[in-house]
């Protein structure tokens, strides 16, 4: 699913709600931006790490993205910048950086 | 050809249910209410009733039982009564709001404390803006009738709203009374089968129940209120045709000996019925006084009202539950309301009565309404006067 076919509630009127507000697409949570209100983002630092994945085991959103070569990146529409992955990293390979303004 | 039977009120409910050809019934036992699931049971297990029977350990349990069924497109009934809707109180909301069009007979029963198991209207009044379709019944034979109407109207495409059946507690619900039963092949005629337009299926997955934040949260409810007060063409359309089927037409707003009638008393339920002699005994003596009765209480008949009382110069309003340190009895307070901005409208006054059960006599509403017209010439300074009660006046005013 394209997060360019992203709706939010603001696309919607009272008229073009659904009876009872059933939602008839399949996994529509997906488009739903999460990370909006994250004030501090992960990053990851690949000299540190040694792809162990715990950082990818531990993020309570599945916002740790396993990469080709796997190494991992934060997913910034999900990340909420709990900073989980920063703690649990036995390489001290993220660090929790503010979010500008 | 229909036949005519010696019915309680709980039986007439279950009958309907029965002829309704229900396909999931879910309820926990109350009293007064327990005749009803007690007697469906029976049904489903004699093979009377094909439908699976969900014995469920609350009333919570069982309109959420309720409502997994109505998800996947069948037509579902509970029943409760007082501390049991209560206690289902908040699967009530998600009832109407997810507009599963569930039916629910509910036996008036009173609140505790005291623990009382007799009638008032107190637990309806506690469920008023839930979003229910609700119905009162004057007798038994109203009961079977608005049970099998309920369906109709809740399942309508166009409604999908949950129905709330009200018969008194015992005064109905215990009394036998003769009730006509139809014949199965015109309920059939009168009540089609219920298909939901997106019920739950593996084959086309849909979420019910999804969260709403702040920015979809009102345009959801205003999609439900909208939908609330456009079933009224619906309900109208149904109260017809249940007429043209079954012979018995009703209003939502009925009215009896009204003509002339510079003082009306309105009542719900069946205490009506026993107001209905108290205005033959008053008319007889030449007093111009008329009976109003709601029997569509949400949504609210605005219309009927204001056309059944522009003519009088006194409405005297019978309340059945207290609004404690409210505006007074519930149906008085929305009366009022709906009275307010009216350009020629009666004055307005409130009595409360036949509280936890307490027999309201004919000579009790005759009471009634004289007491209610010396209100209304001192002015309506009282904002209600409480019927019978022992004891010096408690001198309620707002």
């Amino acid at each position: 699913m394209s997060k360019e076919r992203l709706k939010t509630g603001f696309d919607f009127t009272w008229k073009d709600m659904e009876v009872g507000n059933i939602v008839k697409e399949a996994g529509s949570a997906a488009l739903r931006k999460t990370g909006d209100w994250r004030t501090q983002r992960p990053t990851i630092d690949k000299q540190r790490c040694n792809k162990c994945g715990l950082c990818w085991l531990h993020c309570p959103d599945a916002a740790i993205k396993p990469l080709d070569d796997e190494y991992y990146e934060a997913d910034l529409f999900y990340c909420k910048g709990c900073g989980i992955c920063a703690k649990v990293c036995p390489k001290d390979a993220i660090t929790m950086e503010e979010e500008e303004t | 050809m229909s036949k005519r039977v010696g019915l309680e009120g709980s039986h007439a409910v279950a009958e309907a249910v029965r002829m309704a050809d229900v396909d999931v019934i879910a309820a926990y036992p109350i009293t007064p209410q327990t005749h009803i699931p007690e007697r469906l049971a029976e049904m489903v297990a004699d093979g009377e009733l094909n439908a699976a029977y969900v014995p469920v350990e609350s009333e919570h349990s069982a309109l959420s039982a309720c409502l997994g069924a109505a998800a996947v497109g069948a037509r579902t009934f509970t029943a409760t009564a007082g501390q049991g809707l209560e206690l289902m109180h908040e699967v009530v909301y998600l009832a109407s709001s997810m507009r599963y069009p569930v039916v629910m007979a509910v036996c008036n029963r009173a609140l505790s404390a005291p623990l009382s198991v007799w009638g008032d209207h107190s637990d309806a009044m506690a469920v008023r803006d839930t979003g229910w379709i609700q119905v009162f019944c004057q007798n038994n034979q109203e009961a079977f009738d608005m049970t099998l109407w309920a369906f109709r109207v809740g399942e309508g495409p166009t409604v999908l709203l949950p129905v709330m059946v009200h018969l008194d507690g015992f005064h109905l619900s215990h009394v036998t009374e003769p009730v006509i039963l139809p014949e199965q092949e015109d309920v059939e005629r009168f009540l089609p089968r219920f298909r939901y337009p997106l019920p739950l299926h593996p084959d086309r997955p849909t979420t019910h129940g999804a969260f709403g934040p702040p920015e979809i949260y009102s345009e959801a409810k205003v999609a439900q209120e909208v939908a609330t007060r456009k079933s009224k063409a619906v309900i109208m359309q149904g109260f017809q045709e249940f007429g043209d089927t079954f012979g018995r037409y009703y209003r939502p707003v009925e009215l009896y000996r009204t003509d002339k009638a510079g003082t009306l008393l309105l009542t719900m339920g069946s205490f009506s019925e026993t107001a209905k002699i108290a205005i033959d005994r008053k008319r007889k003596r030449g007093e111009p006084v008329g009976l109003i009765s709601l029997r569509l209480w949400r949504p609210f008949p605005f219309e009927e009202l204001r056309e059944a009382v522009k003519d009088a110069d006194v409405l005297i309003v019978f309340d059945r539950c207290i609004s404690f340190g409210g505006p007074g009895g519930p149906v008085c307070s929305e009366v009022r309301s709906a009275l307010y901005n009216a350009k020629k409208r009666p004055t307005v006054v409130g009595l409360i009565g036949g509280l936890g059960g307490r027999d309201m006599s004919v000579e009790d509403f005759e009471y009634v309404i004289d007491r209610g017209r010396e209100m209304a010439a001192g002015g309506a300074e009282e904002l209600y006067d409480v019927v019978g009660v022992r004891g010096p006046a408690a001198g309620i005013r707002g």
